[in-house]
């Protein structure tokens, strides 16, 4: 099963995969940023593959200089009866990534959800909006920078009396 | 017992207005189930007939707040939920009383976090906190007592 995967995504890939990490019997594979639609796509409609259901998409703050973010991928398949994981490096300089949603309807709230935690842009998203926080909420509370207790005042309460 | 042996016999009895409205106030109090979380569980043990609030004639649980003079708050309560605790807590019609049930209502509890309100008295007058997590409904029973007693001591005339 993992020949296959791997052989069938570097045939097509090469250039492309970054590093394929197998650990503890997980597959993992990271793959450029720009190519992310290439490979979700070629990994859900080909015949052989057809990795249907996306369980989650997260982000991941690894609080380095280079390739802050990252972006992660929990993907499995019906017909193989198998897990995979995308990984997607991302800078803090250029926060912006494509969705998936085109591919995958679920992958929309999942979407904001990292948005929201995260505060990175999903490209073409059909409604990118906080889905957790308040509309008005101007931090992103899962990133490394962002205390634990929050920014006083950040949130507004209604008046006590 | 009851009512029956202070009439001696006769047709009537007689007592002050202040007293009669509080007796009436205090063994009807309708409470509004604001339950959020797992102290809803326990809430609606309270109500149940194991511990039976029946006894202390809270048991007319309203699921609108303008029926209803008591206000649960059992769970956590989160900024974005806060505002909605509010326009419910707004909408009760006077006298009001509030009971923060269990630690995350009352303190935050153990969601010592960025989205978690550090305890409701921030934005609603709470007349009594209850400890545990969650409270045993036997804890809640007193806190409804503790309310009750508080109005005894209250003159009717502070709300009219």
């Amino acid at each position: 099963m993992k020949e296959l995967l791997i052989n069938k995504l570097k045939e097509k890939f090469q250039d492309f995969i970054e590093e394929i990490i197998d650990y503890s019997n997980e597959l993992t594979f990271v793959i450029s940023k720009n190519k992310i639609l290439d490979v979700c796509y070629f990994l859900k409609n080909n015949e052989d593959l057809k990795f249907d259901y996306l369980v989650d998409i997260c982000g991941v703050d690894r609080f380095k200089k280079e390739n802050r973010f990252e972006v992660v991928y929990n993907i499995w398949s019906e017909k193989l009866k198998y897990r995979i994981r995308l990984r997607i490096k991302v800078d803090e300089k250029d926060l912006q990534l494509d969705s998936v949603t085109s591919i995958w309807k679920s992958a929309d709230w999942y979407e904001r959800e990292t948005y929201d935690m995260f505060g990175i842009v999903f490209l073409n998203h059909p409604d990118l909006r906080r889905i957790y926080m308040p509309e008005e909420f101007e931090y992103f509370p899962l990133r490394k920078d962002f205390p634990l207790i929050g920014i006083p005042d950040s949130l507004p309460l209604p008046r006590r009396n | 017992m009851g009512l029956e042996s202070y009439l001696n016999g006769e047709g009537f009895f007689t007592t002050r207005v202040n007293d009669l409205l509080k007796w009436s106030r205090t063994n009807s109090l309708w409470p509004m189930p604001m339950a959020t979380s797992c102290c809803g569980i326990e809430l609606m043990s309270f109500a149940g007939p194991r511990f039976d609030v029946a006894r202390f004639g809270s048991e007319v649980f309203r699921m609108s707040p303008r029926q209803s003079d008591l206000m649960i708050v059992a769970g956590t309560i989160t900024y974005k939920m806060a505002k909605v605790v509010r326009k419910i807590y707004d909408q009760m019609p006077e006298p009001k009383w509030v009971i923060a049930m269990g630690a995350c209502a009352s303190s935050g509890g153990m969601f010592r976090s960025y989205s978690v309100v550090q305890g409701i008295d921030q934005f609603v007058p709470v007349d009594v906190f209850v400890s545990g997590c969650p409270p045993r409904p036997d804890s809640l029973i007193k806190a409804l007592l503790d309310i009750q007693a508080k109005l005894k001591k209250e003159p009717i005339s502070k709300y009219y």
